[in-house]
C-alpha cells in the first residue's frame, strides 16, 4: 500500500510539549543530525504496524535522550548504557509491549557494554537501534568505543591510537558469536539508496518483535556533523566513504526464518493457591503438641551444637527449633555462615524459650552438643555451670574437664551405624536430649523430622536413629547423676 | 508496505524532463539549512531560500515546478516535520 | 499456621503476599538465599525471576518494571549497593516504587561476609548523587522479615518511593517461626504509569528536569514527600522506656541483643530502656527527644563506626549525653560486653561523679 502524501509520522507527536523552548515543532538536533533520520523511519515503521499505543520507547543517554520529546507511545528514560536492562524489565512485565532501546555508542558499547551483551544472550524480545557515529556527541566529541584509528576527537587529540585505545568495537559482529540474537544488521544514513536500507532493517527489527522472534539489533552508522566538525553534506559523505569501510555494512546475523515465536502465558493465581505455595496452609500441622512439664534447670535453654560439616550440625539445630516451635515454644536458630563452614566445622546457636527471645548469640551456653573434638576443646568452657554437655562419645575421647557440668556421653555415631547410616548421628543426639530435657514429646520431634526431612527414604532411619538415642538415656539411669565428677566414660 | 520508495530512487535516469503529477511542500519555519535535501534531490528543484527563518536558518524552498514525488527527500531530511511530499498533485 | 523459615526466606514471602511479580538479583553472600528463593518461588506464583548480569543490571530492570507498575524488588549486600547506587538515584528522581532488600556484611571494599551495620549512611542518606532519600526500614526478626516486607511494598507505592529494607547477615541468616499474612488483595492502581497501552502512553518515566526552576520544584516535590513520610511513618518500639534513665539505641541484630542486655540489666536494677527504631528512615527524632525529658543519658550500639548516633545526636541536640559503642568486621558484641559498659555507664550517673562525662562519647571497643 504506497502513501500518496509523504509526511510527518502518526507515530510523532503533533506538537512536541516535552521540548522546552518556543520551538515546539522542530526537533533538537543539530543540523544535518543522523538521529532525526532514524528517529523519522522508527516512527513511520510504528505507524506501519499500528503499535503506537503498545509501544513503549526507552530513551539513553546521549544526544538522544530526549527522544522521548517525539515518540507518542510510552516513555521511560534509561540511566546511561542501561537501556537494555530497564528493557528487559518492562518486556518480562508486558509481554505484549513492543519495546524498543534507542542507544548511542557511547552508551551502548562502552559504559553499558554489559548490559547489551547480556540482554542480547537472553535474547530478549526487544529492538535495539544502535546508533554508531563514531563519537560522544552530547558530551562534546570525546571518543567513543567505535571511534576509527587514527581519528581525532576532543580526547584524542592527536587521533585515536591502537596501543593507547585499542580498536573500535563492531557491535554486530562481536554479537553475532551469541547463539540467541535472532537479527543484526548494520546499515548507514548516507544516500537514498542506504536510508533505504535502513528503513527496510528498521521495519524488520520491529516486526521481528511483533512477531515474536526475538531480539534485533540495527547498528545505524550516522553523520554527526556537529562532532566531527564538518558540514552536514560532508558529514554525509565521510559515512559512506570512511566510516562505512571500517564497518562493514548489511546483514551480519539472520534467523528470522527459523526463530520460533515464544508463547507467554500469563496466569492469574488467587490468594488461596498462593498462601499455598508458600507453604502457609499444609493441612493438619495447625496444632501445637503439649509442652511437657520441663525440669528448672532444663528450661529456657541456650544451645550449642557444633561439629564439622557432614554432621548434619545445622539440620540437627532446626530440628529442635521447630519442635520447639510445634510445642508453642518461643526459638531461634542461628548459623555460623559462609567459609566458616567451608573450613570443616559447623556449629549453630538455638535458643527455646518461653519468653520472647532477644540476642539469638549464644555465648553462655546451657547446652552443649560436642559432636566432635575440636568442638568440645572449643566450646567446653563456655558451658554455665550445672549445664548440660552433650558428647558424641564415638569419636571423642576424652572425657569432659569441667566438674561444675553435667554430662551425658552417647556413642551417637556407633548407635547410628546401628541404624545402617552414619549420618544419622544427630538424629541420636536429639533423641538423647529429647529424653533427658524432656523441652517437647517425642511425637513433636517425629513430626517435625517428617515435615522436615526432604528425602522421605532417610524418614525411617531418622525415626530409629532418634529412638535409639532416647533408649540409650533412659536405659541409662546411672547417667542421671547428681555428682557430675563421677560420670563414667564409656 | 511496499518498496516503493527505493524503487522510485532508481526510477528514472532524467526525470527532469518528464511531467510529474507531484509536488513538495516545506515549512521553511522548521528548516533547519542542512542541505541534505538539495544533495539527494536528482531533478534538482529544491534550493535555498534568501530569506531568514527564526531559528536564524536560510530554509530550502521547492522552486515550484518539477517534483518528481521520489520521496527522497523527505527520507533524508532529519527534521520531523519540515518535508511534505504529495506524489500526485493533490491539496492536502 | 507457623513456618519456620530464614530471615532472608521470609522476605520472598512477604513480598510475594504483597504481590510483588518480579525479582531480578545477582549473587552475594549473605543475601543470596534471598535470589533463591525468589527463584524457586516466583516461577510457582506467576512471576518473574531473573538473575542479571550483575548489581547494575539487576536495579535497571526493576526501574523498567517499576515503570510498569509492577511490584518488583531487588536484594544484595554492601558491594552490590554500592554498585545498585546509580539505578536507586534514578528511581528515586523518577519517583518509582523498588523494594530494595540490604543484608549487610563486612566492609569497606569486600570485607567479608559477616554482620555489619556499615551501609547505614548509604541507605538511610541517600547513596546516590541528588536529594534524595529511601524510605528504609530495619527488621529484627524473621517474622518482620515478612512483615515489613509487605509494608515496604505499601509505603512504596503509597509514596513513589524506592524502600529499603536494611538489615544484617546474621537477621538474614537465621530462623525463627514465622506466620504468613494473607496476601494484599489491593493493589493501587498507578495512573502514572507506562503500562503499554492507549490510556498510559501519554506517561513518560524520567528524572530530568533541564529547566533549572522545574528541577528545583521537582525537588521540593520530593522534599516535600520525605516530610510527609517524616509525619505519618515513623516506625519503632519501645522496651521499658517508662521510668528508664538510660536509653540504649540499636537497630536489626544489635536491637535483640541490647533487649538482652536490658533483661539483664533490669534484674541488676539498672534503669534501662530500650529505643529500637524499626524505620531509619523517617528515624524517630520525636520519640528520642521525648524520652530525653526523663532520661538521663543515651547509649547507642552498633555494628559500624558510628553511623546512625549521628541521627541520635541530631535528635537530641545536646540536650542529653549520648555515648557510642560499635564493634566492627562482623564482630558482633555479646549482651555481657555491652551489658557491662552499662555498668558503667549507670555506676556514673548514680554517684553523680560525671564519670559518664568522662568517659569517651565514642569507643569502638572496650
Ligand atoms: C554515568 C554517566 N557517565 C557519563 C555521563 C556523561 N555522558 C552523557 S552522554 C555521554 C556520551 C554519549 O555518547 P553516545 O552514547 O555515543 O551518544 P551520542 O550523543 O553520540 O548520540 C556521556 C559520557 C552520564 N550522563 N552518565
Ligand atoms: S552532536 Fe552530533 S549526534 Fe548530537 S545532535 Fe549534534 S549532530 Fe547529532
Ligand atoms: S520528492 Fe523531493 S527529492 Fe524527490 S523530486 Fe521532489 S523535491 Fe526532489
Ligand atoms: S533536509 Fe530538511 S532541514 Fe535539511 S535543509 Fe532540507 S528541509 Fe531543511
Ligand atoms: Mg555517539
Amino acid at each position: 500500500m504506497a502513501k500518496d502524501i509523504l509526511e510527518k509520522p502518526e507515530s510523532f507527536y503533533k506538537v512536541f510539549e516535552r521540548k522546552s523552548g518556543s520551538n515546539k515543532l522542530t526537533s533538537h538536533y543539530c543540523p544535518g543530525c543522523g538521529h532525526g533520520v532514524i528517529h523519522k523511519l522508527i516512527a513511520e515503521a510504528m505507524d506501519e504496524f499500528g503499535i503506537g499505543n503498545r509501544s513503549v520507547f526507552i530513551s539513553p543517554v546521549g544526544c538522544s535522550v530526549f527522544a522521548y520529546y517525539y515518540f507518542d507511545c510510552g516513555n521511560i528514560q534509561a540511566p546511561h548504557g542501561r537501556a537494555p536492562a530497564v528493557a528487559t524489565g518492562v518486556k518480562r512485565a508486558l509481554p505484549d509491549s513492543i519495546v524498543v532501546s534507542y542507544q548511542g555508542d557511547g552508551d551502548l558499547a562502552g559504559i553499558g557494554g554489559n548490559e547489551i551483551l547480556h540482554a542480547a544472550n537472553r535474547g530478549e524480545n526487544i529492538t535495539v537501534f544502535f546508533v554508531n557515529n563514531a563519537i560522544y556527541g552530547m558530551t562534546g566529541s570525546q571518543m567513543a568505543p567505535t571511534t576509527l584509528i587514527g581519528q581525532k576527537t576532543t580526547t584524542t587529540p592527536y587521533g585515536r591510537s591502537v596501543k593507547n585505545e585499542g580498536y573500535p568495537i563492531k557491535v554486530c559482529e562481536l554479537l553475532s558469536s551469541l547463539e540467541a540474537p535472532v537479527y543484526l544488521e548494520r546499515v548507514a544514513i548516507t544516500d537514498a539508496k542506504n536510508v533505504m536500507k535502513a528503513r527496510k532493517a528498521i521495519r524488520k527489527g520491529l516486526q521481528n518483535q511483533v512477531e515474536g522472534k526475538g531480539f534485533s539489533l540495527i547498528e545505524i552508522l550516522s553523520p554527526c556533523p556537529t562532532g566531527w566538525g564538518v558540514k552536514p553534506v560532508e558529514a554525509k559523505k565521510w559515512v559512506e566513504e570512511v566510516l562505512a569501510k571500517n564497518f562493514q555494512l548489511g546483514v551480519i546475523k539472520d534467523k528470522t526464518a527459523e526463530a520460533v515465536p515464544e508463547v507467554i502465558e500469563q496466569k492469574k493465581f488467587t490468594s488461596e493457591e498462593i498462601s499455598k505455595i508458600l507453604g502457609a496452609s499444609k493441612n493438619g500441622s495447625d496444632f501445637l503438641y503439649d509442652k511437657p512439664d520441663v525440669k528448672t534447670n532444663y528450661q529456657n535453654p541456650r544451645i550449642k551444637i557444633s561439629g564439622f560439616g557432614g554432621q548434619g550440625i545445622l539440620f540437627l539445630g532446626q530440628l529442635l527449633s521447630q519442635s520447639a516451635m510445634r510445642s508453642g515454644y518461643h526459638t531461634t536458630w542461628l548459623p555460623s555462615y559462609g567459609p566458616e563452614m567451608r573450613g570443616g566445622t559447623a556449629n549453630c546457636h538455638v535458643i527455646i524459650s518461653n519468653n520472647r527471645i532477644g540476642s539469638p548469640l549464644v555465648t553462655e551456653t546451657d547446652v552443649l552438643f560436642a559432636m566432635n573434638l575440636p568442638s568440645l576443646d572449643k566450646f567446653e568452657n563456655d558451658v554455665r555451670k550445672d549445664g548440660l554437655i552433650l558428647v558424641n562419645s564415638s569419636l571423642i575421647n576424652r572425657n569432659v574437664k569441667r566438674n561444675d557440668v553435667e554430662v551425658l556421653y552417647v556413642p551417637a555415631t556407633e548407635l547410628a551405624d546401628e541404624v545402617g547410616n552414619t549420618k544419622a548421628t544427630n538424629l541420636v543426639m536429639l533423641g538423647a536430649y529429647a529424653a533427658k530435657s524432656k523441652i517437647f514429646s517425642h511425637d513433636c520431634v517425629l513430626f517435625t523430622a517428617n515435615e522436615t526431612v526432604k528425602r522421605k527414604e532417610f524418614l525411617k532411619v531418622n525415626e530409629e536413629a532418634f529412638r535409639k538415642g532416647m533408649e540409650y538415656v533412659l536405659n541409662n539411669k546411672q547417667k542421671e547423676n547428681k555428682e557430675y565428677d563421677s560420670v563414667i566414660f564409656n | 508496505m511496499s518498496e516503493l520508495n527505493l524503487e522510485m530512487v532508481n526510477e528514472d535516469p532524467n526525470p527532469v524532463k518528464k511531467k510529474h503529477n507531484a509536488r513538495v511542500e516545506i515549512d521553511g519555519e522548521l528548516c533547519k539549512e542542512c542541505l541534505l535535501c538539495i544533495e539527494v534531490c536528482a531533478p534538482d528543484v529544491l534550493k535555498v531560500s534568501e530569506s531568514l527563518n527564526k531559528m536564524g536558518y536560510h530554509p530550502v524552498e521547492y522552486i515550484g515546478d518539477g517534483c518528481t514525488g521520489c520521496g527522497v527527500c523527505f527520507y533524508v531530511c532529519p527534521e520531523p516535520g519540515v518535508i511534505r511530499v504529495f506524489k500526485k498533485n493533490k491539496v492536502a | 499456621m507457623k513456618l519456620f523459615l530464614k530471615g532472608n526466606e521470609a522476605v520472598i514471602s512477604g513480598a510475594i503476599l504483597a504481590g510483588c511479580k518480579a525479582y531480578y538479583g545477582y549473587p552475594i553472600t549473605p543475601a543470596s538465599e534471598i535470589a533463591e528463593t525468589a527463584a524457586k518461588y516466583f516461577p510457582l506464583v506467576g512471576g518473574t525471576f531473573l538473575q542479571a548480569e550483575s548489581e547494575i543490571g539487576a536495579i535497571n530492570m526493576c526501574y523498567g518494571a517499576a515503570s510498569t507498575g509492577q511490584r518488583v524488588m531487588t536484594a544484595s549486600s554492601g558491594p552490590g549497593l554500592s554498585l545498585k547506587q546509580e539505578g536507586i538515584s534514578y528511581a528515586a528522581g523518577s519517583e518509582l516504587p523498588i523494594v530494595i532488600v540490604d543484608i549487610m556484611r563486612g566492609g569497606p571494599g569486600l570485607g567479608n561476609i559477616a554482620p555489619e551495620q556499615s551501609d547505614y549512611n548509604q541507605m538511610v542518606k541517600g547513596g546516590g548523587h541528588g536529594n534524595y532519600k529511601l524510605i528504609v526500614l530495619a527488621p529484627n526478626c524473621v517474622q518482620e522479615m515478612c512483615d515489613l516486607a509487605i509494608l515496604a511494598f505499601e509505603l512504596a507505592d503509597k509514596y513513589r518511593n524506592p524502600v529499603a529494607i536494611l538489615t544484617d547477615g546474621f537477621i538474614g541468616q537465621m530462623m525463627e517461626p514465622v506466620e504468613l499474612p494473607k496476601p494484599v488483595e489491593n493493589i493501587p492502581a498507578k495512573n502514572w504509569k507506562v503500562g503499554g497501552d492507549a490510556e498510559t502512553k501519554k506517561n513518560l518515566i524520567s528524572s530530568i528536569y533541564l529547566d533549572f526552576d522545574e528541577l528545583e520544584e521537582h525537588n521540593i516535590k520530593l522534599q516535600t514527600k520525605y516530610m510527609k513520610v517524616e509525619e505519618s511513618e515513623v516506625r519503632f518500639e519501645e522496651i521499658h522506656t517508662e521510668d528508664a534513665e538510660i536509653i540504649l539505641i540499636g537497630y536489626g541484630i544489635v536491637a535483640r541483643i541490647l533487649q538482652s542486655v536490658i533483661e539483664e540489666a533490669r534484674a541488676e536494677g539498672i534503669k534501662a530502656g530500650l529505643l529500637r527504631p524499626i524505620s531509619l528512615f523517617p528515624f524517630p527524632k520525636k520519640k528520642i527527644n521525648q524520652l530525653a525529658n526523663k532520661a538521663k543519658l543515651f547509649f547507642v550500639c552498633e555494628m559500624s563506626n558510628g553511623q546512625m548516633v549521628d541521627d541520635v545526636r541530631l535528635a537530641l541536640n545536646g540536650k542529653k549525653p549520648v555515648k557510642f559503642y560499635g564493634r566492627m568486621g562482623g564482630v558482633v558484641p555479646t549482651t555481657q560486653e555491652i551489658l557491662n559498659k552499662l555498668r558503667v555507664l549507670d555506676a556514673s550517673l548514680q554517684n553523680e561523679d560525671s564519670f559518664a562525662d568522662q568517659l569517651t562519647d565514642s569507643y569502638l571497643k572496650i
